[in-house]
């Protein structure tokens, strides 16, 4: 797939050569920097780009149907109902001058068959499933007077009230604190195993990816540097960036005085994307070749891609 | 919410007083005095002081006013120095013509700004949007003077197909038709002149609402694009547009003073206009004490709408 926007200057690509399958049941990390393509990705399979963005080539396949080419009204029927989405802000992700209630039956009651009395005893059941207490009351409360953690835990309710086939999940934890962000994931786990879902989890911690996902994909500048299953990626990461990524997690054991180490340098900005390799820019290893010639994504084992001149 | 209120009415009392202190001061400043306006040069000095003393504008102006406070307490605004009519009559005359006008002209405004101001920041950048901001801006800056008198001009005098002025036609039968045919022109250039100014405060205030987070989340539960925008949108780009359609509200009693100047409309603001010409001090400080209370019920009016629109909004 790839995704471009159009800005003042001409067409710019955020997204290209984007290419991963997700079953059922499945937990796919997405990780990188920001400014990575991780959030268009998913806005993607959404359809949700807004008028500047579209999708440019590539298909995407979900049950049979290729949604880059469903009309609005088909895909409104998934949106909310298959495929249901989290987002990274829970504190500006609900409106504001609605009830939580409001905001939540909405959706129970655009694609589930219930009447108002159906729809409100499912939605307490909801808040209840996502460990709301009170949910009664909860239910005709504003999302001002709910803390970041509980807003998502609205955002979660909103996002699995209707079973969705795929949930993707972006950042869902980067604004809540860490012992809130631990509830939240081990929710999100607990939910995953009631629903079979497949989970989309972007994110740029690490941790997260190591405790929850099954395969995980690295995204640097637009397009997938490196696939793996979680295992081989934390054991033997093959792409440079990828190493750096692991090498920056900050670590408690050697913590006399070391600096945490850094990738140099920062994501090229998508309107003057380098020749060749695009990570060459900051990468140790870089030749040449990296600088003038493109790698392809490459397969070195099963279930171990990796898009770099080293292999 | 009712102690707020309560609160609030009692605030407005000393404010309600300064306002008038300043208002006799200014009102009194004024060069001229009433006697000067309406007396003939030849009339002997005697007379004219006589009749000075008669109005009591020879009392010290601290007196004078509380004179004018005293009748206020008693319920009255005293008599007009030109018609010696109680201003409460005077001003209730003329209340009538003011409310049609404004109210009419404030209504349309409302039903036309806010879709066509919607509109516009949801077609962002196309010709649509263009246009009416092109025609807002005009619109806005056009002098009502300069608009009414072009009006005038084209419809009354070359097509010859409305009156240039008054509510009702002289001699002629008082119906319902007549009365619209004198309404058309001053709430065309009253409507034009609120939604030139509104559709931009409407637009913006909606372009800001489009772009924010819960509007992704409201189209990811798969909701149609007319409710994302008419619910969730709207009901959020609200709440600032209140304030800026709040502010027309005093204008609703208070009149357009140019706009009933130009038609000859028989309202408030023909009146405020023959009172500061005349020095008629008690029409003007009645005028004064009317609009300044407009002004406060108002304020304390949309605080309340903000209450009701805005749940984050509380008052302690």
């Amino acid at each position: 797939m790839q995704t471009v926007f159009r800005a003042d200057q001409g067409d710019v690509t955020a997204v290209d050569e984007v290419s991963f399958q997700i079953k059922l049941g499945e937990t796919i990390g997405i990780v990188g920097e920001s400014g990575c393509g991780k959030s268009v990705t998913s806005l993607s399979i959404m359809r949700l780009l807004g008028k500047e963005g579209r999708i440019q080539q590539g298909e995407i396949w979900f049950n049979g149907a290729n949604l880059t080419e469903l009309s609005e009204a088909d895909l409104r029927k998934l949106r909310g109902k298959e495929i249901a989405m989290i987002f990274q802000e829970p504190m500006t992700s609900l409106n504001p001058v609605f009830t939580i209630g409001n905001q939540l039956i909405e959706t129970i009651r655009l694609h589930m068959k219930l009447n108002r009395k159906e729809s409100k005893a499912y939605a307490i059941q909801m808040l209840t499933k996502v460990g709301i207490s009170r949910p009664e009351a909860i239910l005709k409360e504003y999302p001002h007077t709910l803390s970041g953690g509980m807003r998502q835990r609205v955002m979660i309710a909103i996002a699995l009230a209707c079973k969705p086939k795929l949930l993707i999940a972006d950042e869902p934890t980067t604004a809540l604190d860490v012992t809130v962000q631990a509830q939240i994931l081990r929710l999100m786990k607990q939910l995953r195993e009631e629903s079979g879902a497949a989970i989309m989890l972007i994110t740029h911690d690490l941790g997260i990816v190591a405790e929850m996902a099954d395969k995980v994909i690295v995204m640097y500048a637009g397009q997938i540097v490196e696939e793996a299953d979680v295992f081989s990626i934390f054991e033997k990461p093959l792409h440079p960036y990828t190493q750096g990524l692991l090498q920056s997690i900050p670590g408690t054991e050697n913590n006399d005085n070391n600096r945490l180490f850094g990738i140099p340098g920062s994501v090229p900005s998508i309107q003057r994307m380098p020749q060749g390799c695009r990570f060459h820019s900051r990468c140790e290893y870089a030749t040449e070749k990296c600088i003038h010639e493109q790698p392809t994504l490459k397969t070195i084992k099963p279930n171990h891609q990796v898009k770099c001149w080293l292999y | 919410m009712l102690p707020y209120i309560v609160r609030r009415l009692l605030i407005a009392i000393p404010v309600l007083i300064g306002i008038t202190i300043l208002n006799f001061c200014i009102v009194n400043l004024a060069p001229g005095n009433p006697v000067d306006m309406f007396i003939d040069p030849n009339t002997p000095q005697q007379l004219v002081e006589a009749k000075k003393e008669m109005l009591g504008l020879n009392d010290p102006l601290i007196i004078q006013y509380f004179k004018w406070l005293w009748q206020l307490l008693q319920g009255g605004f005293g008599y007009s120095f030109s018609s010696f009519a109680p201003v409460t009559h005077i001003i209730g005359e003329r209340i009538g013509p003011t409310l049609m006008l404004t109210s009419i002209s404030l209504t349309l405004g409302l039903l036309i700004a806010i879709p066509i101001g919607i509109l516009s920041a949801v077609k962002q950048n196309t010709r649509f949007d263009y246009i009416i901001t092109g025609l807002s801006f005009i619109w806005t800056s056009m002098p009502q003077f300069f608009l009414g008198l072009g009006l005038i001009y084209l419809f009354a005098l070359h097509f010859k197909i409305l009156p240039t002025g008054g509510m009702l036609t002289i001699g002629g039968d008082d119906n319902f038709a007549d009365r619209i045919k004198h309404l058309i022109l001053p709430v065309s250039v009253l409507t034009i002149a609120i939604i030139g100014k509104k559709i931009r405060y409407v637009r913006a205030s909606m372009l800001d609402v489009l772009k924010q987070d819960y509007l992704r989340t409201a189209r990811a539960k798969g909701l149609h694009a007319f409710i994302v925008t008419n619910k969730h949108a709207l009901r959020n780009a609200l709440i600032p547009i209140i304030t800026v359609f709040g502010m027309e509200i005093p204008l609703l009693l208070g009149g357009s003073i140019i706009i009933e100047q130009i038609f000859q409309w028989p309202g408030i603001g023909q009146l405020t206009m023959q009172s500061i010409l005349s020095r008629d001090y008690p029409t003007l400080m009645g005028l004064n004490f009317i609009a300044a209370i407009i002004v406060l019920a108002t304020n304390l009016f949309m605080d309340i709408l903000y209450f009701v629109a805005d749940p984050r909004v509380k008052y302690n």
